[in-house]
């Protein structure tokens, strides 16, 4: 793909664009819904709901760091994204395991199920592309 | 709410998001045709989102009222927003947003229908 590869560095440009908005569909879905979770039945499911928001702020912490794309911001969506690899496969075992632990379904549970396993394709896609678009400069040596 | 508004709605939806990823494949931006065609889709929404609250405040059927009226907000938004992001962008990415933003809108009418209860 010689395209991507004329590509400017930002993480905002080119095929980030199109990363940027499913991020942003998502953050914007999850925060929809725990939101509606903890306002309407926030006692019946806690740990659930909580992770729920949690998953929501991440995701739209991860969305304005990729848009930005400033050494600052790229940074933030580093710890962002790997903060939601995390998330999705650490609570997609406990999904798995404990079947109690989470009564309703949240963004992460069952490994993003609900979500078409968009939340666990998701992160591995940012940090390839955070990898991708990283300066040159910055690289360590060797690479 | 219209199911069959719904089903047009998701066709169309679906027809734009196909035009799109046309246009990303051969390396074009955002042409004409696909503005008109995503316009009429950006109109059919506004309806929705006015029919469907008339419909919610009318029925009797148990449908969540809070999410449901959040879906058609959320659909009304998908198109303009992904058009601007879209063009704003002088790649083919650009036309990638926008079927990300057409998809999201069929995914929304099938949550849309299953709040109501006629879904899957």
């Amino acid at each position: 793909m010689s395209h991507l590869a004329e590509q400017s560095r930002s993480t905002s440009s080119g095929a980030g664009r199109v990363l940027i908005a499913v991020y942003a569909v998502l953050a914007l879905s999850a925060t929809g819904r725990s939101v509606v979770q903890l306002v309407t039945k926030g006692g019946q499911a806690p740990v659930a709901y909580s992770l729920s928001a949690v998953a929501a702020l991440i995701y739209i912490v991860a969305t304005v760091g990729l848009a930005r794309s400033t050494p600052g911001s790229r940074r933030v969506a580093w710890v962002a994204i790997t903060a939601e690899l995390v998330g999705v496969v650490a609570v997609g075992l406990l999904s798995v395991l404990d079947v109690t632990l989470f009564p309703d379904a949240s963004v992460w549970s069952d490994f993003g199920q609900g979500y078409g396993y968009v939340p666990l394709v998701l992160p591995v896609l940012g940090i390839a592309w955070l990898a991708r678009t990283r300066p040159r400069a910055q690289r360590p040596p060797g690479t | 709410m219209s199911v069959t508004l719904s089903y047009a709605v998701i066709g169309l939806s679906l027809l734009v998001a196909a035009y799109a990823v046309v246009l990303l494949v051969r390396d074009r931006l955002v042409d004409n045709p696909l503005f008109y065609a995503h316009s009429v889709l950006a109109v059919l929404l506004l309806g929705q989102l006015v029919a469907g609250c008339v419909a919610l405040a009318r029925t009797g059927r148990d449908v969540e009222g809070i999410t449901f009226v959040g879906y058609l907000v959320t659909a009304v938004l998908a198109p303009p927003v992904s058009i601007v992001w879209g063009v704003a962008d002088k790649s083919r990415w650009g036309t990638g947003v926008v079927v990300i933003g057409m998809v999201t809108v069929a995914a929304l009418q099938l949550r849309l229908l299953a709040l109501w209860g006629v879904g899957f």
